[in-house]
């Protein structure tokens, strides 16, 4: 169509090309204060932080750095760091099993099951969102303590051993991660849920699958937009966390994030960059090969 | 039995819940402590003082009025500019349409820690290093809160009927007109809903401000640094009377929306 199309029409009723084209310009000049904010503010930032990974590590602040394309920054952090790093990657996987986990019957009850009360409870889910991050990390501090009812009723059920703890732990790291980003896990899950026709889970009960058959073969699979959206959402961000490593963990614990903040508040650029690139680049190859498999090319 | 089993999801949602709300319950608890010590956890005793002199503690309301005025500043300026894109996304057609959808995805794709290092290497790199604070902090914040506010107005745009426009064309409405009585106050709410989430994310947001906010402190820079010492109780008290502002907005806004459907 295009061209060709566009000057069919410009002969036939020139006004109208001349409306169609000052609309097309529209779109342009509508982007552009958001767009050059985003360039400046995100593509260049990223570009510096490519070039600071390639500084000579031996600058300083004061001294300045020097651009010395010095490759050997990111085997020298891979060596330093690939513990660190393989362990985000690891706790970032488990906190998204267990998003799914909860959020998949939570989003799953909002959508079908809350009739009237859906607005309320999405509300309810959003609304812990505003009490901030860090004073509700803090308080999974108090919550997990060693004499906290937690603790207690867990020894009492004999699930946790009686010198057992919770705080300071992998499972505090992990449960303060999974609670934080659920609700980028139950958003999506509940779009793509809500959108599901109710008439496709009748007509599998309609055609004698048993609710958990219709579930698997119905459900499930309308639903795979929302599950793989949810899972690029809680994965991302709790890769590059270490507000939960730090409140409710131990140096045992730490993230990347952990280290990648401290080396930039010592102010060793270079191998901070270096460790922020590695981040990115592992976690886009983990999110292409990831939504290549699942074949979902619609995100947004 | 099969009592059970047919409420078992809203059953175990009801426990997700649970979970969402128990650190809360604990906030709200908390900001009623009197604490014995200053490197207190637990709850040693019941006070009104806390919400009587919520700036007691040494920054803290300074804090407080840095978050407010840099959450305000950013959400404005992040809200403007992004329904003006999520309005180019919806109702124009333009070369290279889905290439700037792919690029407005991109910072929401990316984890904090890279963007806000990032930043602080362009600072750096640009001779801002040493000028680290408020401008650089709303900067930051405009950026991230852009893609949340694009993503959030562009649904409202895309769910709306768009022959409620061309009526208004045939009824001689001009394009101006068209807009401001019809365009705008149904895409209203969700310009809304993405302003009050860009406000939220600017105000809680604490690993790329930390990255970038130089000697500035906000909220959660403050609440990091008593963290390492002592928790003052006041600053549960903030928490609660954030998460009670946010269930008041939401819970008008759905009255709001009850009576006008009725």
């Amino acid at each position: 169509m295009s061209a060709v199309g566009q000057l069919g029409a410009a002969a036939a009723a020139p006004p109208a090309k001349v409306e169609r084209s000052g609309r097309r310009f529209t779109g342009y000049l509508l982007l552009l204060p958001g767009g050059l904010w985003l360039l400046l503010f995100f593509v260049v930032p990223l570009v510096s932080l490519l070039a600071a990974s390639l500084y000579d590590p031996n600058g300083s602040i004061e001294a300045g750095f020097k651009m010395t394309w010095h490759f050997q920054n990111f085997v020298d952090t891979m060596a330093d760091y690939a513990r660190p790093f393989g362990r985000s990657l690891w706790y970032s996987l488990l906190t998204t099993l267990f998003c799914l986990l909860l959020g998949y019957p939570l989003a799953y009850a909002i959508a079908m099951k809350a009739g009237r009360w859906k607005n309320l409870m999405l509300a309810l889910v959003i609304a812990p969102f505003f009490t901030s991050f860090l004073i509700r990390t803090l308080s999974w501090k108090l919550l997990l303590s060693d004499n906290g009812f937690v603790v207690d009723a867990l020894k009492w059920l004999h699930i946790l051993g009686p010198d057992g703890r919770l705080l300071a732990t992998t499972t505090a790291v992990v449960t303060g991660l999974t609670y934080n980003f659920l609700p980028f896990m139950v958003l999506p899950l509940y779009a793509s849920l809500e959108r599901i026709d109710p008439r496709l889970i009748e007509a599998g009960g309609d055609l004698f699958a048993n609710p958990f058959t219709t579930f698997r073969t119905v459900t499930l699979p309308l639903s795979m937009p929302g599950v793989v959206a949810g899972t690029l959402l809680t994965f991302i961000p709790a890769a590059g966390d270490y507000i939960n490593a730090q409140l409710l963990g131990t140096p045992r614990q730490r993230m990347i994030g952990n280290d990648i903040q401290r080396l930039f508040s010592a102010g060793a650029y270079p191998t901070a960059a270096a460790l922020s690139v590695t981040l990115m680049a592992a976690i886009v190859v983990l999110v292409l090969l990831y939504v290549w498999r699942a074949g979902t090319e619609e995100l947004v | 039995m099969r009592w059970i089993r047919q409420r078992l999801v809203v059953f175990v949602a009801l426990l997700v819940l649970l979970y969402l709300f128990a650190p809360i319950v604990v906030v709200m608890l908390m900001s009623f402590n009197e604490p014995k010590s200053k490197l207190s956890y637990t709850f040693d005793g019941f006070t009104w003082a806390n919400w009587a002199h919520p700036c007691r503690p040494y920054g803290l309301c300074d804090a407080v009025s840095t978050s407010l005025r840099i959450g305000l500043l950013a959400t404005v300026i992040a809200t403007a500019l992004g329904t003006l894109m999520a309005f180019a996304m919806v109702r124009h057609r333009f070369r290279g349409r889905s290439a700037a959808n792919l690029f407005i995805f991109l910072p929401m794709a990316s984890p904090e820690i890279v963007l806000g290092s990032s930043l602080l290497a362009l600072f750096v790199s640009s001779g801002f290093g040493g000028r680290l604070g408020f401008w650089t902090v709303l900067i930051a914040h405009v950026m991230f809160c852009l893609s949340f506010v694009v993503v959030t107005v562009k649904a409202r745009l895309t769910g709306m009927d768009s022959r409620l426009e061309q009526a208004a064309m045939d009824l001689y409405a001009n394009e101006w007109q068209t807009f401001w009585r019809v365009t705008f106050p149904l895409v209203f709410p969700g310009i809304l809903a993405a302003a009050l989430l860009s406000f939220s994310l600017s105000f809680d947001d604490f690993i790329i401000t930390n990255l970038n906010a130089g000697t500035t402190v906000t909220f959660p820079m403050f609440v990091w640094g008593s963290a390492q010492r002592d928790i003052p109780p006041q600053i549960n008290v903030v928490g609660t009377a954030m998460f009670l502002l946010a269930l008041v907005l939401v819970l008008g806004g759905e009255l709001a929306r009850r009576r006008r459907t009725r």
